[in-house]
């Protein structure tokens, strides 16, 4: 377990990073809504999701019901909907773990088991769960030690979060630099852009992610040798 | 209800839906035992790359032009983490570099 475990503790740096001070905004936020950090351990425990969760504080301090929350979750978190068909049989092949894996399945975790490709000296499986794991210690460390902190935080980190936007970005380089093909990511570029320019920034995600669905589909299967998301 | 009671109604709701998005690919598709269907599995293949230039559309999605400070610290940065990535392949120094340079510009511009 070791090995793998300073393996996973490696690569899930960038997360690190991005999680715990996102994690620690989200529980200042719950905190000042008045609901301290056992509340932020239920939610970040439970729901496991970074935006929604931010907008899970408004929803509860401006009294919402039940339809509008269901509603607000299914179109924040819908773009989750697209990641299980990546992983469809390598977590089913993980047995007892995959009901986890599912679970966990967060963007930024989404993003680190795509451009995984585990040294052939270490237990695959495990590699993989002790990544979405620690992924979600994180969050949740970083939710309940916001709690704590309230509004008290000693240093002004404003900005870190680019760690997720920069993980994105490399991952995206590593996935660019690997693949013969580009059209996936011009795809999703584009629809991306024309989407965000057409919806505006608060609606575009799940309407990209279907037209660059819809627009990947079609095509014979390419003889593509290289597995497409390893760098 | 009492407002805690309220509240967590609404958390388990949150759940649950989170829940179920992830969790309905693998409801729905290949069950059984056999593999999924062909178009399936290439979807699967394609939509990673596709998946991740949205995120990032999706991350600077506020960027506005109206001012210097509205785009020209993600771009930057943005910008330095993929050269840095290109040029070393190294992802923990194209990440640090690319978030420090932001920490940076936002408090300079």
């Amino acid at each position: 377990m070791g090995k793998e475990l300073r393996y996973a503790l490696r690569r899930t740096v960038p997360v690190l990073c991005g999680y715990l001070f996102l994690g620690i905004a989200f529980g200042v936020l719950l905190s000042q809504a008045g609901y301290g950090w056992p509340w932020a351990l239920l939610i970040s425990g439970i729901v496991y999701a970074g935006s929604m969760q931010f907008a899970l504080v408004g929803l509860i301090t401006g009294g919402a019901g039940i339809m509008t929350t269901a509603l607000m979750t299914l179109a924040v978190n819908g773009r989750h909907l697209f990641y299980g068909v990546t992983f469809l049989e390598r977590f089913r092949a993980m047995g007892r773990a995959c009901p986890y894996m599912v679970f966990s399945l967060t963007d930024e975790t989404y993003s680190l088991l795509c451009s995984e490709s585990t040294p052939p000296d270490l237990d695959p499986d495990r590699t993989l769960l002790l990544i979405s794991l620690l992924d979600q210690l994180y969050w949740v460390a970083g939710s309940v030690l916001g709690g704590i902190l309230g509004a008290s935080l000693p240093f002004d980190a404003t900005g870190i979060d680019f760690a997720m936007t920069a993980l994105f970005l490399v991952i995206f380089t590593e996935q660019w630099l690997a693949a013969r093909r580009h059209r996936p990511a011009l795809t999703g570029l584009a629809a991306g852009l024309v989407c965000l320019l057409v919806l505006g920034q608060d609606r575009f995600i799940i309407p990209a992610m279907l037209l660059a669905a819809a627009l990947l589909v079609p095509g014979a299967q390419q003889p593509e040798k290289e597995a497409p998301h390893e760098p | 209800m009492s407002p805690e009671l309220h509240t967590f109604v609404l958390v388990l709701v949150c759940a649950g839906v989170t829940i179920a998005l992830r969790a309905l690919p693998f409801v729905v598709l290949g069950r059984g035992g056999g593999q999924p269907p062909a178009l399936v599995r290439r979807l699967g293949q394609r939509l990673p790359p596709a998946v991740m230039a949205i995120l990032v559309v999706y991350c600077l999605r506020g960027t506005s032009f109206a001012a210097l400070s509205g785009w020209l610290p993600a771009l930057a940065a943005g910008a330095a983490t993929v050269g840095l990535h290109v040029w070393r392949r190294n992802t923990l120094l194209s990440i640090a570099g690319g978030t420090v340079l932001y920490m940076l510009l936002i408090r300079w511009l």
